[in-house]
């Protein structure tokens, strides 16, 4: 009752195979991009903006990015940290060279360095799939974060071992380094984060889409209906990284300022995948919803009982922290191993009936 | 009422709700320092007692003193667990709160906050860590990396070798081994070890020891045993100092050519070597040992009263000590920064003042109840915000450390110049690097 | 060419100028992968009986080896606190079958694999909890674990064997026996050879899928015990420790998910291969290649068998 469809007729192939079909689903959209928009960036602390929000959607993107290898095409992995290390190094390398070009420009353009290598780990996928190839991934990993502090060159023979970000500008205002202020990367982080939430809505949607959700329930099937496995596993890793890099770049553009190779570690990878399989594998909304509770929770559970007077030692906190972590996740699992984003499409059916109970 | 739109409403309310928690105003009656440390993690076996330290020290002043110049601190540690993201997350939180001085005590947080710290207008005070660069003041007017860099450090262990060898040419045609922790930190001394290797005629071997492989090294140690370097230098932390005593004692390495610097010389490092590790030395900036009037007050004032975390039998370690030195230059710069504006509640840019007019004598030292303590601090100005001060060398002698050496003074000739290229080299890269506009104060 | 020589000449020139160091190579090797091996082990223990593949492995070995000290530290006399050890990794095994592994019975794998995250989140900060972060020396004398090393003179030089290390292989060597002896000839082990057949055939002919898997995850935990102190009388025992298990991976690679000998073999290959490849090719790209040979090891052999060892061939139908 409360979420009706009633009443809403479609007239055209078009209108039916809409994303959002529904109209509250369109207007709900559009309240959360004004809320996103203009209502944090004018009502937010630099606290909410530069801490919560920006590595929120940063992480967000990332976790789209390796949804679309893992809970689109079935393909796991645990290299994504990497990726996003490849993306970031990427950008802090053309952005020395070619010190003119918009930074934004390159913070996207890294996103194809990061899919190149993102391709070349991906080969071994045509052979081996499951946890084999999440092993398989764990070597590209580990490799390229040794690439980052072994390869000079990588950070400019800087003596810190550390990439740090110069200052550049959009139309006179600085985007990053820190001048910039929280408000701006804010923004810049946003339309990026929707812009290509947008694009790969697009292809999850679309015939590639489909490619990679047959490939993931069956391979051998989808082969025998004249799906070219190579091309398109290879396709899903190097869309898959193109995400990771780009949030990569980021990252260290629009978020640290500087970043040494250790931040793209192993748990960087972990962490992304924890939020997919929170979230819900194959659902974009579910890297949205998984990002929120991995990244956020820690810093609630940090930040809110010191507020409310109980006094804690910093360190049990963290202890703490990773106790509940890992209860949740075990929680989660049992009760809804499809993902927050399935509790959604319940909680969203439950409504539509409300207050019938079917 | 879409219930979408509510749903969404109570998120973005609980989003909201955590914004007040940074805003929160502080209460002014107090000096903010907070500290951000590491007790979880891999690194956890350096970061304890460096937390314990620096948070004892500056208790005591509450307790004893009620604070420093009759205001109390707050102190207040956020967990970082050695971990970039969550220092920079630290970092977020703590800023709204005026926070007088930010110890971030990873050389990875240092970086990030480095361009920060200007445009917050906090300093940062990256005790003997963090970018060595950071010790030209005009480029950097607001990170302080007092008493040494690394480069200063290997200088003086190059000066202790010397010493021994009869002097550094004598080194011509030996081999000299590195092994360090595959980081920026680990990294960093190579430059001046390789113009050192140059300049003397010996041939430089890096061993290199990834995180991961912090608890074995068995391939660098045999490949030590291989190359049969005259002297090792040791870059390590955290788990990786205890494995590599123990490795370089099982490949019955002589111990007493085998030098770590000051972030490598904890009891816990040397000790599970057994007596295998004897003859160990290390870089050291300060006494060790509970044998202070200060550490003993903190022993009455805070320990006793269960308001530590530390082992009692652990006060006076190395690395314990090593937080309280931390705590002492955070305390003197704020007690300075009191005496230039006088100001009772300093804030930051007051205690950028302070740091650049830091200056500990002897007799100073003495009157914190820090007799020989440490080496005097009478270097750092507005141009050099380290002062190159001097270290001694410690050697572990199967229980406890002893040191061995007098105050060793670093190569500031050789130091300095790197350091000013290497400033240089970072604000060119950054550009828009903003420049110093903060005035100098006059030694007080 | 100097770099061709110095790839396929010079490390054999090495080898053969300095014999002494090859053999300390290849036992440091040894050691090394036999307790990769050891960790694989555990893993290859519970992935045969319940197709969990367990990534909580390696902060199991961590929390063994804390427990046994914690305890020791609380004045139990050693043996006593390894019995008191050993009923806590029981626990530890009855709860996580209770707690997470019955709940999420007949979920695809991955799921059962993020569950073991969550294991292994939650037992870190439990055990920094309970036993703080900072590290601990292990108890080797007490428990009448040998401590110094036999310098053996050969080839010209010396090849120095830690008592410990030979300690621990005889121990490895034991334990795999009986293992193998509990798998082939007891009941509860024919059972369990049957569930990791068939889960559904095994039901059906009444073995209870509940007890095997708190009895594989105790097996398993034994392993961690075991791997724990030898592990921790090598080095010490923190929660550094806890990345090395992710050296146990590659080795499954290589060994199969499997095969219990797939696991000791693929360990030592990859313990050799890593030593090998960073004593004598690591200079040439500037060291520390060990954090990431053993997995380019394991790609390289994957796209040849992507089985492993001693895997069973994977045979796809539609």
């Amino acid at each position: 009752m409360l979420y009706r469809e009633a009443g809403q007729y479609k007239t055209s192939y078009q209108a039916d195979q809409a994303v959002f079909p529904l109209l509250q689903d369109r207007v709900g959209l559009l309240v959360i991009l004004f809320v996103a928009y203009v209502v944090i960036p004018l009502t937010g602390n630099d606290f909410l903006i530069n801490a919560v929000m920006t590595p929120f959607l940063i992480f967000s993107l990332a976790a789209i990015g390796l949804n679309l290898l893992t809970g689109y095409t079935g393909l796991l992995s645990l290299g994504s940290g990497a990726f996003m290390g490849v993306g970031a190094y990427a950008c802090y390398k053309l952005t020395t060279y070619f010190p003119d070009v918009n930074i934004i420009i390159w913070i996207v353009a890294s996103g194809f360095v990061a899919a190149l290598v993102g391709a070349i780990f991906g080969l071994p996928s045509l052979r081996i799939k499951g946890f084999y190839l999440a092993i398989a991934t764990l070597a590209a990993q580990f490799f390229l974060e040794w690439s980052f502090t072994r390869v000079a060159w990588l950070y400019n023979h800087n003596v810190s071992g550390a990439i740090e970000v110069p200052q550049r500008t959009l139309f006179g205002v600085p985007i990053t380094g820190p001048n910039a202020t929280a408000e701006t990367r804010y923004l810049i982080v946003l339309t990026i984060v929707v812009g290509m939430t947008w694009v790969a809505s697009n292809i999850v949607h679309g015939r590639i889409g489909r490619m990679w959700m047959a490939v993931r329930d069956m391979d051998i099937a989808a082969e025998l209906m004249g799906i070219r496995l190579l091309p398109t596993k290879l396709l899903a890793f190097a869309v898959s990284s193109f995400y990771c890099g780009v949030a990569g770049a980021m990252m260290v553009f629009l978020w640290y300022g500087g970043a040494e190779s250790t931040v793209f570690s192993i748990n960087q990878s972990f962490t992304i995948l924890f939020m997919i399989i929170i979230g819900g594998l194959g659902s974009l909304l579910g890297a949205y919803l998984g990002a929120a509770l991995i990244f956020v929770l820690p810093i609630v559970l940090r930040f809110v009982p010191p507020k409310l007077g109980i006094p804690v030692h910093a360190a049990t906190v963290e202890h703490i922290t990773f106790m509940i972590v890992g209860a949740l996740i075990i929680f989660f699992l049992i009760v809804e191993p499809h993902g927050l984003a399935r509790l959604w499409q319940i909680g969203k059916q439950k409504l539509r009936v409300w207050p019938f109970p079917y | 009422m879409n219930v979408r739109h509510l749903v969404f409403g109570v998120a973005c309310g609980a989003m909201l709700g955590v914004t007040p928690l940074a805003t929160t105003a502080v209460a002014q009656d107090s000096i903010y320092v907070p500290l951000l440390t590491y007790r979880t993690g891999p690194f956890a076996n350096s970061g304890i007692p460096i937390a314990n330290g620096m948070h004892d020290y500056l208790a005591m002043l509450n307790e004893r003193d009620g604070g420093i110049g009759g205001v109390k601190l707050n102190i207040e540690e956020c967990e970082t667990g050695y971990d970039t993201k969550k220092g920079v997350e630290c970092y977020e939180s703590i800023k709204g709160k005026n926070p007088t001085v930010i110890n971030p005590y990873s050389t990875g947080i240092t970086l990030q906050l480095i361009p920060k710290a200007a445009v917050d207008k906090i300093p940062i005070l990256s005790m003997a860590y963090g970018l060595s660069a950071s010790a030209i003041g005009e480029k950097f007017p607001w990170i302080f990396n007092p008493p040494a860099t690394y480069w200063d450090g290997l200088s003086m262990i190059f000066r202790y070798i010397g010493g021994k060898e009869g002097g550094l040419d004598r080194l011509r045609g030996k081999t000299v081994g590195f092994i360090f922790l595959e980081s920026g930190y680990g990294r960093e001394p190579i430059p001046l070890l390789e113009q050192f290797a140059k300049d003397y005629g010996f041939n430089v071997k890096l061993y290199s020891v990834a995180g991961k492989e912090m608890q074995d090294q068995s391939a660098q140690w045999l490949a030590v045993r291989r190359d049969r370097p005259a002297w090792m230098i040791m870059w390590g932390w955290g788990a990786m100092n205890p494995t590599a005593v123990k490795r370089a004692a099982e490949t019955n390495y002589p111990m007493d050519k085998f030098i770590g610097i000051w972030w490598s010389g904890s009891e816990d490092d040397a000790r599970p070597a057994g007596p295998g590790g004897k003859g160990y030395l290390t870089l050291n900036l300060h006494g060790v040992g509970a044998n202070y009037p200060a550490i003993h007050d903190i022993v009455k004032h805070v320990v006793g009263k269960g308001k530590s975390q530390v082992d009692k039998s652990k006060v006076g370690e190395n690395l314990y000590n090593r937080g309280v030195y931390n705590s002492v230059l955070s305390a003197e710069a704020i007690r300075n920064a009191q005496k230039i504006t006088g100001k009772k509640v300093v804030n930051g840019a007051d205690v950028r003042r302070g740091l650049e007019t830091l200056n500990i004598s002897e007799a100073r030292w003495k009157e914190l109840g820090l007799p020989e303590f440490a080496a005097p601090i009478t270097a750092v100005s507005c141009a050099d915000h380290n002062g190159h001060h001097a270290a001694y060398m410690q050697q572990w002698d199967g229980t406890k450390w002893v040191k061995v050496s007098d105050w060793i003074v670093p190569m500031k000739d050789k130091v300095r110049p790197l350091l000013e290229a290497a400033a240089t080299d970072y604000v060119t890269k950054n550009t828009g690097w903003p420049k110093r506009s903060e005035a100098c104060d006059k030694q007080s | 060419m100097d770099l061709l020589y110095k790839i396929f000449l010079e490390p054999f020139v090495q080898m053969g100028t300095a014999p002494d160091l090859l053999v300390q190579t290849l036992w440091e090797g040894m050691v090394g992968g036999m307790l990769y091996a050891l960790i694989a082990l555990g893993f290859v223990l519970i992935f045969k009986a319940s197709g969990v593949f367990n990534f909580a492995q390696g902060i199991m070995v961590v929390f063994a080896a804390l427990t046994l000290i914690g305890l020791h530290a609380q004045g139990i006399p050693a043996f006593v606190a390894l019995a008191l050890t050993i009923a806590v990794m029981f626990a530890l095994a009855w709860s996580v079958e209770r707690i997470v592994l019955r709940p999420l019975v007949n979920q695809p794998d991955i799921i059962l694999f993020m569950a073991t995250f969550g294991i292994t989140y939650f037992l870190i900060g439990f055990g920094e909890l309970v036993f703080g972060g900072d590290p601990k020396t292990m108890i080797t004398e007490e428990l009448f674990l040998p401590k110094g090393s036999w310098d053996i003179k050969m080839l010209g030089g010396f090849v120095s064997l830690q008592k410990i290390d030979v300690a621990a292989a005889i121990i490895a060597s034991i334990m795999v026996a009986v293992l193998s002896v509990f798998f082939s000839k007891t009941r509860i082990g024919r059972a369990l050879r049957a569930v990791a057949d068939s889960h559904k055939a095994a039901l059906s002919v009444g073995i209870s899928l509940e007890q095997i898997w708190v009895i594989v995850w105790f097996a398993a935990g034994l392993v961690a015990l075991v791997t724990g102190i030898m592990w921790g009388a090598r080095s010490n025992v923190s929660f550094a420790l806890e990345i090395i298990a992710l050296k146990a991976l590659p080795v499954l690679i290589l060994g199969g998910f499997t095969s219990i000998p797939g696991a000791i073999v693929g360990g030592l290959i990859i313990g050799v291969g890593e030593k090998l490849g960073e004593f004598y090719w690591g200079p040439l790209v500037g060291g520390g290649t060990d954090s990431w040979f053993a997995f380019v090891i394991a790609l390289i052999f994957l796209m040849f068998r992507p089985q492993g060892l001693f895997g069973e061939k994977i045979i796809e139908r539609v």
